[in-house]
């Protein structure tokens, strides 16, 4: 039987681990590297970089810090943040990433993903959404949180799948940071009938959230966190224990 | 020594970088005579069947695999090289494959219940009763799979996963093996795969 996966995020500025709370006010943390092999040993079933760095230094010592973890992990390793073009696929795909994760580079260029999905395969081109409810809609930011698009969150999710994203990771702009749970409600409004994996992004606070969410949001097929792993405050492999004991079928090693 | 076949399709750097970790020197063989010095050969693989086999004959690499096997080298396929020891493909038409393991590569849509997502991404149980390949590790541990195809038909299986239906995830036939998951991308239960193929 396919596993529920538990995924650990790391935002990867100047070449180190941060996390921000509803997408301001980063600081650092630890070694990327370093904190990459734990989470592994852990039993986290992926792991995700961010690069949220700007300049073009902070992308090299991103791109070099991937390729050290590259070297030492030997789990699926998706990469996000300054992924604009064609050319930002090739780059992070060299350096021993196995998917790359879109957002604004998707929003504007809307041929990137069939590109991409043409010349590396759907299952290596991953949309991430980040959604927050607007007058009643959900809606689809670009950058981080900051720039509002108008575009309605399921039929963008819609059109990134007909246009071959392999995996959706929906990220509640509205849950972000709180630590109070993950976004049901949007998760089952915008991802309920998604024909490709779900990662649920943006909330989590406790390792009972990761129980209410695989038995509320049956469509979901991994969650994804970043500060409680971090902050050493929820343990992977406690966390699986408990996913396990709650008949939520999860890879414990 | 130990030769990555290396066709251009797919990353490498992370199979390679695994097998380091398990203290086994890999070089990249582009060539025929890149094979044929090694004592065993990995064929990697990502993306369409058809491309890859069509990459492999142009550079010779399809005849010398060939050759090597039946000389009794071991060889591991893995995910879409696995797929390319099989007879025959119907991914897009129907291609040739290099018919070192008997059966076929069909799609996982003709044999799991809907409802079930494609492409199966993912960890799943890897389920077998023994074989060398397998012999760090228990019938049960999860490894890492990404793939729409699956081999059909196949006398030669030695391991499978669950899927809605029982998947082909590893075949065997005497020197020539395939995993249909990644192994280097496995955590520490691919790490001991590829060790005992390193041992054979």
């Amino acid at each position: 039987m396919l596993k529920k996966r538990i995924i650990a995020c790391l935002d990867v500025r100047d070449g180190k681990v941060t996390k921000g709370v509803n997408f301001v006010g980063n600081k650092d943390i630890a070694d990327p590297v370093e904190l990459a092999e734990y989470y592994s040993d852990c039993g986290a079933d992926e792991l995700v970089f961010y690069d949220i760095t700007a300049s073009s230094d902070g992308r090299k010592l991103f791109t070099d810090v991937l390729t050290k973890v590259a070297s030492k992990v030997f789990i699926p390793l998706t990469v996000g943040g300054g992924i604009n073009s064609f050319e930002d696929f090739d780059r992070v795909l060299k350096c021993g990433a196995d998917k790359v994760s879109v957002n604004s580079g998707a929003i504007a260029d809307r041929t990137l993903i069939r590109k991409a999905a043409k010349r590396y395969g759907s299952q290596c081109v991953v949309i991430s959404a980040d959604v927050k409810r607007h007058k009643g809609e959900y809606r689809v930011y670009g950058r981080g949180g900051r720039d509002y698009t108008g575009i309605d969150a399921v039929e963008w999710i819609k059109y990134c799948v007909d246009e071959g994203a392999g995996e959706i990771v929906l990220n509640s702009i509205d849950t972000d940071g709180v630590r109070n749970g993950f976004d049901i409600e949007m998760l089952n409004d915008v991802c309920g009938t998604a024909k490709v994996p779900v990662i649920a992004s943006g909330g989590a606070g406790s390792a009972e959230d990761f129980v209410e969410l695989f038995k509320s949001v049956p469509n979901a097929d991994a969650g994804l966190a970043a500060s409680i792993f971090h902050y050493r405050e929820v343990a992977i492999h406690e966390l699986k224990k408990l996913l396990d004991k709650n008949g939520i079928p999860v890879r414990i090693c | 020594m130990l030769a990555i076949v290396d066709y251009g399709v797919g990353n490498l750097f992370s199979l390679r970088s695994s097998l380091s970790a398990i203290g086994a020197e890999a070089v990249m063989a582009d060539t025929p005579e890149g094979l044929n010095e090694a004592d065993r050969i990995i064929l990697p693989g990502v993306g369409a069947f058809a491309d890859a086999a069509e990459r492999l004959k142009k550079s010779g690499l399809f005849d010398a695999i060939l050759k090597e096997a039946a000389a009794g080298k071991p060889i591991l396929g893995i995910c879409l090289g696995m797929q390319l020891l099989m007879e025959k493909s119907y991914e897009f038409g129907e291609h040739g494959g290099l018919g070192l393991i008997k059966g076929s590569v069909r799609p996982i849509s003709d044999v799991i219940p809907e409802g079930f997502k494609i492409p199966h991404i993912g960890w799943n149980e890897l389920k077998f009763e023994g074989h060398p390949l397998f012999k760090y590790i228990k019938s049960g541990e999860c490894v890492y799979f990404v793939h729409s195809y699956y081999a059909a038909g196949s006398p030669s299986v030695i391991a499978v996963t669950d899927y809605g239906a029982e998947l082909t995830a590893s075949v065997a036939d005497k020197n020539v093996m395939g995993c249909q998951f990644h192994p280097e991308k496995s955590g520490k239960t691919g790490l001991n795969i590829l060790k005992s193929f390193c041992e054979m």
